[in-house]
């Protein structure tokens, strides 16, 4: 059988739609727009379903800390009556490592229910060793497929630990070169072993997110009897996000400000063979975080279930030397070794922390487990290896790529924030250029204004300006 | 030097030569070709470098060159970073009480 990249990328949508069970034709409706909600509630569980899928499998409950030294010194750098209480959620506690297991609980569950005999996701991250445990439990096949190594066959450490990872959960793990052609491969492998889609962008994988907010909203008021005035959640391809704003609304908390952090990586490019080992960041970047909010449905599935502009408030950034000194600031003076890449809400929030007021309240919705590989001593090594500076200084001054600033001082943590109606402004000619229409009807006017929550006033001065017709 | 059929292997294959590769890539990616690397049993007794064929965990029976035998992993904690060692010390000072101008 022909299976060509040609061929294979030609049959895209027939593979997709056997190996996901999701006909997503049925949610779309004018020129560009779907049913969100009605995808996310037919094709999705409610959360009750979830919670039993998930603590089936011991997913989920993991405890909430507060972080009391980190408090006490954000308190000691900021202005007098400023420096909000952290708190963080603590989801290396979940049987993988990371809050990826909810993600995966759902969607391996759906699998198995569905009669599959084994699931297939593309990614580098937690999410590959998530899926291993969960099909292991479950007892289905697995494959990983992931972005590895450069042309010189150089492997980064940390997908090359989840690597290992995976196989200790008994996956087999294909492992790539750099490029986008990673797709091919993938559907390849689903059109050969008919296996499930266990893609990070399903509603069951976004919707395996929503417990989490849930249950910090929880937690939060049982320890606290109120809801936190902050949440922030590190940010890739949105599903972290998503999930956990949408949980945070079915628990009520709708007054509770959503505020996406990422690690800046401007400057490189994720495509490209000689800066993939320039990122000592492997994901929570804005290499994902930035394409992703303005095109969510960029990835492996028609229409993505992350949709990060219907919920986030306030989007920042942090750069790669003050996440790792936050790292080492977890472990040092709060007793817990995580991340690092899972930090990178961590140091936003110290710096947010420091702008509020101290009766309020700030929460790191995640961590994730740290090892060989993946540990700040590792990705070091590994940036110093490939040519990259590591000193002490002003974190500002810090070029993705070329040097990792650690701070001399912690008050220099800053997390900088990005103008969201740029992002808006680029979803929505995205909106337009990658369906490449010039007309779009009332319906999608109000789809827009859903899916990234532009005023309309915004939103028809920017259809006038790329000379769009309405009918 | 012969290995013997049965052996956990890692392999490599190239999927795409760079002029197989699709048009969308920055400049250096286009130059160089889609590789990949997975483990399996081999099939038949064979040497380095040979075209073999193996079965992966999940069944699958692929055809690649043969690279390693007992493959195993090797990634560490890194080496000592002196910049690391100073964050600790400094916390600790600060919240001891050292005024934050001190440091």
């Amino acid at each position: 059988m022909n299976s060509s990249y040609e061929t294979m990328m030609a049959r895209r949508s027939e593979i997709m739609k056997k190996s996901v069970g999701i006909d997503y034709s049925i949610f779309e409706y004018g020129k560009i727009s779907f049913d969100y909600e009605k995808m996310m509630k037919e094709t999705g569980y409610t959360l009750e379903e979830m919670q039993d899928i998930q603590g089936e499998t011991g997913v989920g409950n993991t405890p909430l800390l507060e972080l009391r030294n980190l408090t006490k010194l954000a308190r000691k750098l900021a202005a007098k009556g400023k420096g909000a209480r952290i708190f963080i959620k603590d989801e290396a506690s979940n049987p993988s490592g990371s809050f990826k297991a909810r993600r995966a609980a759902n969607a391996v569950y759906h699998a198995k229910k569905l009669g599959y005999k084994g699931v297939i996701a593309a990614t580098s991250g937690n999410y590959g060793a998530a899926v291993a445990s969960q099909a292991a439990m479950l007892g289905l096949k697995c494959i990983i497929v992931q972005e590895c190594y450069d042309s010189k066959g150089k492997g980064q450490p940390e997908i090359i630990e989840k690597a290992r990872k995976c196989e200790a959960y008994g996956a087999e793990v294909l492992q790539l070169t750099v490029g986008p052609e990673l797709f091919y491969i993938f559907l390849k492998l689903l059109d050969e072993t008919g296996y499930f889609n266990a893609s990070l962008y399903t509603p069951f994988g976004i919707a395996g997110v929503e417990t989490l907010g849930y249950e910090l909203a929880m937690q939060f008021r049982e320890k606290e009897g109120r809801d936190p005035d902050v949440v922030v959640c590190t940010n890739a391809g949105g599903g972290n996000l998503t999930g956990t704003a949408r949980g945070l609304i079915k628990a009520n908390a709708t007054k509770t400000e959503i505020v996406g952090a990422s690690v800046n990586l401007k400057g490189l490019h994720m495509a490209s063979d000689t800066d993939f080992n320039k990122k000592s960041f492997t994901t929570g970047h804005t290499g994902f975080g930035i394409p992703f909010a303005t095109w969510p449905d960029r990835s492996d599935v028609p229409r993505s279930a992350a949709r990060p502009l219907r919920y986030i408030d306030r989007y920042v950034l942090v750069n790669q030397g003050e996440v790792f000194y936050m790292t080492e600031a977890l472990a040092q003076i709060e007793g817990l070794e995580r991340g690092p890449a899972g930090n990178t809400s961590l140091a936003a929030a110290f710096s947010l922390a420091q702008e509020m007021d101290e009766d309020e309240t700030i929460v790191v919705q995640e961590t994730e487990y740290t090892g060989a590989g993946k540990h700040i001593g590792a990705q070091l090594s590994f940036a110093i290896k490939n040519g990259c500076e590591v000193f002490i200084g002003d974190p500002k001054d810090e070029v993705a790529g070329k040097n990792i600033i650690l701070p001399s001082h912690p008050s220099l943590i800053k997390a900088r924030d990005i103008d969201i109606d740029k992002l808006r402004k680029s979803y929505i000619k995205n909106c337009i250029e990658m369906n490449n229409i010039s007309e779009i009807t009332k319906e999608d006017i109000s789809f827009i204004m859903d899916d990234c929550r532009v005023s309309e006033e915004n939103l028809l001065d920017i259809l006038k300006e790329l000379k769009i017709k309405i009918i | 030097m012969t290995i013997k059929k049965g052996s956990w292997v890692r392999v490599h294959d190239v999927i795409l030569t760079a002029k197989e590769r699709t048009s969308n890539l920055p400049e250096d990616t286009k130059k160089v070709p889609l590789e990949m690397w997975t483990k399996g049993v081999l099939q038949d007794d064979a040497k380095l470098g040979d075209r073999v064929k193996i079965k992966t965990i999940t069944g699958r029976e692929i055809e690649a060159e043969l690279i390693e035998v007992d493959p195993y992993y090797d990634h560490d904690y890194g080496k000592y970073v002196p910049q690391l060692l100073d964050i600790g010390v400094q916390l600790r000072n600060l919240l001891a009480g050292g005024a934050v101008d001190e440091l």
